[in-house]
This record gives structure tokens, sequence and C-alpha cells, in this order.
């Protein structure tokens, strides 16, 4: 058939099975690459696994991956830094994201980022010192008619204001200095 | 291999059923509702008519988007063969207290009624969006019952390939994605290409802040996305098709690989689809965050596994595409578009709209505006329509500024141009571009000069980095712009301002940089005085 499902069977054998260190988490992502035939194309695939699996993508898992695939480790480090949604470190124990979408903008989004940031001094995109609280920004998460939105801890909050967030963050993380 | 599903006698099934009781209750669990708590309002309402007596009487259905948002949860109760009662701001309680007045005493609660009489409900003319509020989205047979998958039963069974084509290039439509390539077009390169192997995509990378038409499509009516893709298919002799989805619409993937694994069970998908000759697979690829990975050639990058940089054209995808095969790739909503046109004719098609821009265009109106919500108007119709009659003007007595469409691609469009048509040419004789949908209305209070530093800041940070132009550009005018807002600004920030916006938009590689200039030329154009005010030079009226 196509040249997808002949790469694919070229690259079935031979395969690594789980982590020298013996964490089983890796056999969920080995499951994944497996069932996509190895193929390398399914790279995004997988990093987004891994990352779902492990909560960020460490080096160690990076270099498992693109042994696994059979890719140079910069071609994988590469495509983990292209896309936005891969992060390389954990995250805090709550996060905080502001939609800083078009309706969001007018809307006074970024009054929001400003005041979380201010108060808890994280800046967008990075966790608190204290590892309490990750604060990110989103292009848009497509609730433009709850604007201005926020995502507290993946529960969805509509017509968000500098006091309500503040107060949200307040509630789960504490005080903030 | 198990037979093929009997699309007229599940219909006829689902019709039947769908008269068991007296009182059907519709509840709109579409994202944005289920933002405003429509999770809740449906559990109770399930659970309520779980009831030995009110489950005789009632059926509680979750369906797709009803439009308008901003009064979500939206709740419609239907009694058989008769009137419809639409509800807002439906709590759990008020849901409850619903249904029971209709069910005890038939009586409506007027309190919560939203009168489907308004212009925001008889302005719109649904096609793309007709499902939406009606079927249930995870279910295929509400989808048939509604005469899913019969436009591709008549293709594949009474159409010939070229037929197919023939009827898209009737219907006269342009791509929904934003640029406005006649579809036919594209679909007869492809039919053309002599490939073995041929591949048509959905882009459903749908990343202009602002715009969620296209989720809305593969989260509400997936069966529709997949019944066009498989229509594109067979008219174009593709024999394998993937879906291109952003990661951030994680329901829409679920739904969609949901669809693709029952569409495959009842042999509209796989081999010999319907006992035809035509085999397709379709595949979800998922996007990580980037949007110029909506550029063609940045997109098949991604789906191949790699960074999505786009690449110079030609070749053309449907020379040159997914691992040098010849490729088509269509908008999410053009696809939706291609079963209605199938069913109806391209001639009905044609006869919706203007000449030049047929049919309907779905937009998700944002910002400044009484209702929010995702409308789907017939092409041509006029700005001031859209703001005044379907969105309800712009609250708090404040004034109309400016209608933005086409996201960090696109422009500003300021109150006088208001009774412009809302077509591609239209738009873009006025420094826009009709866009994938977003249409954010903004109100007096909101600085211009500060809506394209926001854009340049989205463009900037989108920007790949593969060509100079748009890499170094966008950051420079950035900060020619943060200067400015921050009132350092000169005379000659401005020149270079304008100078940099021709060296990007002419020299950039693809679409993202070409129109990275666009939100800071349109509001140069129609609300020059904000920058000179700003700049601190007097304002001359001319």
């Amino acid at each position: 058939m196509s040249d997808t499902t002949t790469r694919r069977a070229a690259e079935t054998s031979n395969r690594q099975q789980g982590h020298p260190s013996g964490d089983d988490r890796f056999e969920l992502v080995d499951k994944h690459m497996k069932r996509g035939r190895y193929a390398q194309d399914q790279l995004i695939e997988t990093l987004h696994v891994a990352q779902d699996v492990f909560g960020h993508l460490s080096e160690d898992v990076l270099i498992y991956v693109a042994k696994a695939l059979r890719l140079p480790p910069s071609m994988v480090y590469g495509v983990a830094t292209f896309y936005e949604l891969f992060t390389f470190d954990p995250p805090g124990d709550h996060s905080c994201t502001v939609c800083t979408g078009t309706a969001c903008f007018v809307k006074g989004a970024d009054a929001i980022v400003q005041g979380v940031s201010t108060k808890y001094e994280v800046a967008a995109g990075q966790t608190s010192e204290d590892r309490s609280l990750t604060l990110k920004t989103a292009r848009c998460l497509g609730s433009c008619g709850l604007a201005p939105v926020v995502v507290f801890d993946g529960v969805v909050l509509s017509h968000q204001s500098v006091e309500s967030a503040l107060a949200l963050v307040a509630g789960a993380v504490g005080g903030g200095s | 291999m198990a037979a093929p599903i009997d699309l007229h006698e599940v219909a006829e099934r689902e019709r039947e059923a769908r008269f068991r009781t007296r009182w059907r209750v519709k509840a709109c669990a579409s994202t944005a509702c289920m933002s405003a708590g429509a999770g809740a309002t449906l559990a109770a309402l399930q659970e309520a008519c779980e009831d030995e007596d009110l489950a005789l009487e009632v059926q509680v259905i979750p369906t797709g988007c009803m439009g308008l948002c901003s009064a979500g949860p939206l709740v419609k109760v239907l009694r058989r063969g008769g009137d419809t009662h639409m509800y807002q701001k439906v709590t759990p309680e008020a849901g409850i207290e619903i249904v029971h007045s209709h069910v005890d005493n038939e009586q409506d609660v007027p309190a919560y009624k939203l009168d489907e009489d308004i212009p925001f409900f008889t302005s719109q003319q649904r096609v793309v969006l007709a499902n939406g509020g009606v079927i249930d989205p995870d279910r295929i047979e509400s989808y048939v019952a509604h005469g899913g998958y019969l436009a591709l039963e008549k293709a594949l069974t009474t159409m010939k390939p070229k037929q197919v084509v023939d009827e898209m290039r009737l219907s006269g439509i342009r791509g929904r994605g934003g640029a406005g390539y006649p579809v036919a077009s594209k679909w007869s390169l492809l039919a053309a290409a002599d490939d073995e192997t041929k591949y048509v995509v959905a882009n459903g990378d749908e990343g202009d802040p602002g715009a969620y038409m296209d989720r809305t499509i593969m989260e509400d009516d997936p069966h529709r996305l997949l019944e066009g893709v498989s229509i594109a298919a067979y008219a174009t002799g593709a024999t394998e098709a993937y879906i291109y989805v952003r990661a951030e619409y994680p329901r829409a993937i679920e739904r969609l690989d949901r669809a693709i694994r029952v569409a495959r069970r009842n042999r509209l998908l796989g081999r010999n689809i319907l006992d035809t000759k035509f085999s397709l697979n379709i595949e979800v690829r998922i996007g990580a965050g980037a949007f110029v990975c909506g550029e063609e050639t940045a997109l098949m990058a991604s789906i191949e596994g790699r960074r999505g940089t786009p690449r110079l054209r030609p070749p053309y995808p449907t020379e040159a595409g997914l691992w040098g095969h010849p490729t088509m790739i269509n908008n999410v909503e053009t696809l939706a578009n291609v079963a209605p046109i199938i069913n109806n004719g391209g001639e009905w098609f044609a006869s919706i709209g203007t000449d030049k821009s047929t049919g309907t265009k779905v937009f998700a109106l944002a910002g400044d505006i009484t209702n929010t919500g995702l409308i789907e108007v017939p092409m041509g119709t006029s700005l001031r329509r859209i703001v005044d009659d379907i969105g309800g003007g712009v609250p708090g007595g404040k004034a109309f500024k400016a209608a933005q469409t086409g996201g960090p691609s696109g422009g500003c469009i300021p109150a006088r141009f208001l009774d412009t048509p809302v077509d591609y040419e239209s738009l873009r004789e006025l420094g826009s571009i009709m866009g994938s949908g977003g249409l954010i209305i903004m109100d007096d209070g909101v600085s211009m000069p500060d809506v394209a530093k926001y854009f340049m800041e989205f463009s900037m940070g989108e920007s790949c980095g593969k060509c100079v132009p748009c890499r170094a550009g966008t950051v420079q005018m950035h900060n020619l712009l943060q200067r400015i807002v921050d009132g350092h600004g000169t005379r000659q920030d401005l020149r270079d301002l304008e100078h940099l916006c021709t060296v990007v938009r002419d020299a950039s590689l693809c679409g993202l940089g070409q129109a990275a200039p666009n939100p800071v030329l349109s509001t140069l154009t129609y609300f020059r005085d904000e920058y000179e005010q700003l700049i601190g030079v007097e304002v001359s009226h001319g």
C-alpha cells in the first residue's frame, strides 16, 4: 500500500523495552510507540504521551524517545523545543492559565496576567520559586463569549477580573508575597 | 467483514425513537456552555429524568452549540409534534423546574425564556452549523437521522469522481481558511496528479485568537467532517487522509477519534466503503501549539513529525506534499460544506451569498458586543447587520469603534465601513481579510495602537524563525510599537514602522510573516490620529 505502511513495517523489530531505571512509566510511552509501529512521524504524538505521563519532558525522556524511534537526539530536541505546549520543567502544585486571545485581551486579560505575576513573583510561562504556582498564558481557549477566561487547575472560569483571579489563587496557594 | 450500515433503516429507527416520549429536552453541551456550567445542568436533567414517571415522558439529549454562547447554558424543550421553547442561563435547579413545569402543568417558565424570534436567530442561515443544537454529536445514529452520510452514499453510488468535482465547481465555494482560493480548482489539481498515493488533509489548526468555528464543527458534528473528507478523497482519488487538530482542542480530538472508530465499524471508512470499490483511512494528527502550522507547508512538516516550519511554494502540495506525494489541504469549515453541496447541488449553494463569495460563513462573534457566540450568515451580509441586529450592538452605552477580522493576519474596520458586505473582496479592499472567521468587536475604550501591538506580540511569538524578515522584522516592529504605546515614540519611529511593514510583507517566506503587518497597516490607515497623539505630533485632519 502506501509508503507509510512500508516505512512502519521496516521499523518494528529490535526495540528497547523499558528504561534501565525500571521506572514503569516508560512502559506507557513504549506502548504508544509500539502501537504506532515505531513510525518516526509519530514523534509529536509520542512526546505528548510522554509529557502526559511524566508531567514534563526531561532530557532523559527525550533521549529515550530518540533511541526508540531511531531519530537523532538533536531532532527530537529540536521538535520538542519548537512547539509551545512541550515543557521541560516540572509544573508547580497549582496552575493558573490566563487566556490572552483577542476577546480576552479586549476585556482586560493583560491586567490579570500582570496582577498575578506581580503578586506571586512569577513570570508568565514560569513556576514560582516555592513551586506552588505555574502561571501560563494561552493564545485562545475559544471561549470568547466568556471573556476574560482563566483556567485554574483545569477548571474554566468566566468573566474574570484581577481581583477575582487573585482571590482564586490566594484560595489555593495562599497570600503570596 | 460486517455489512455496511443501512442508512435509511437507521434513520427511520432513530426518527421513530424521537416520538417515543412526549417531551424532548435538548441541552447544549458545547465547550462554551460547559464553561458556563452546562455539565451540571445536563447531569441534573439526566438524573431527574431517570425517575420512573419522567422517563416515560421526557428524553434528555446532549447537543452541540446552539450559538448564543453568552446566554449559556442553553436548553431547548420540544413537545412531540409541536412547539419549541428555548431557555437561557439554565442552572441545574432551573432545568428541573423547567422540565416539571412543562410536563406537569403544560406551562413554560418565562423567567428563563429566550425568544427565538430575536434577530440573533432569525438573521442567520445555518448550513454548516445546521446540526448544532439538534443532534447528539456522540451518536452516529443521530447524525444519520438528520441526513448524515447520504451525500457520501450519493457520491459513491451515483456519481463519478469528476462529477463530484464539477458539482463543487458549480457551487463556487472558496476556501474557508481565509485566503479564499476556489476549492474546486484545488480538488481538480489533486485529481489530475498522477501518483498511487495521494493525501487529503483537513486543516483543523485553528490558531487565530478569537476563532472557534472549526473546533465547534469538530466537536459538535464530527461525522459531518468525516463525510466531507471522504467525499473529497473519492473525488480526488486519495487513499489516505489526515485531520490535523490543535492539541489545545482535546475534546475535538476525542470526538473525532471516536467518530472514526464508529464510522469504520459501520463501513463508512476503511476498506470498500458501503460495499463500493472506494477505500479510505482517516487518521487524526495532533499539533503542539504552533500558530504557523496553520500554513499548509508547515502543517505537512508537522504531520511528518518534524518542526512545523514552512517552505517555499512551488512545488505546491498538490504536486509534492506529504512524504513527497500529492496532497490537498482544505480547511475544516470548507469540508463541512461538502455534504450539503452534494445533497442539494452546487446551484443551490451558489444561490446563497454573493456572485463571487457563495454560501455562508461562520463567525465567532466576541469582544465588546451584547450577544457573543457562533453565528452563520450568508456571504455578503453587511457588518452592520451582524453587529447591530445579530450582535445586539455594543453594550454599556459605549460606541462601536472597530471590527477586527482575520486575527493577527487581518485588520480593523472602522465604523464608517459598517455597511460593507462581508465577502472576500470587500474585506481585502478595506485592508483586512476574511480570515477563518474571528470577528472581534471593539468599543471606543480600546486603543488601536494597543491592538496593533497585541497582534504584533502574537506574530513575534509565533514566528517560526526560518526567514529573517519575519523573525527579526516582527521583533523590531513590536519594539517600535511598544515605544509608541509607552509615549516615547518619535516621528521617525512611525516612519520606520511603516517602512518595516512593507519589507516584512513583501519579503517574508510564508503567510504568517506576509500578513503580520496587516493589523498595523489597517490601524494606521483608519486610526492614524491615535498614533500621532501618542508621539505628540499635532493631529492633522485631512
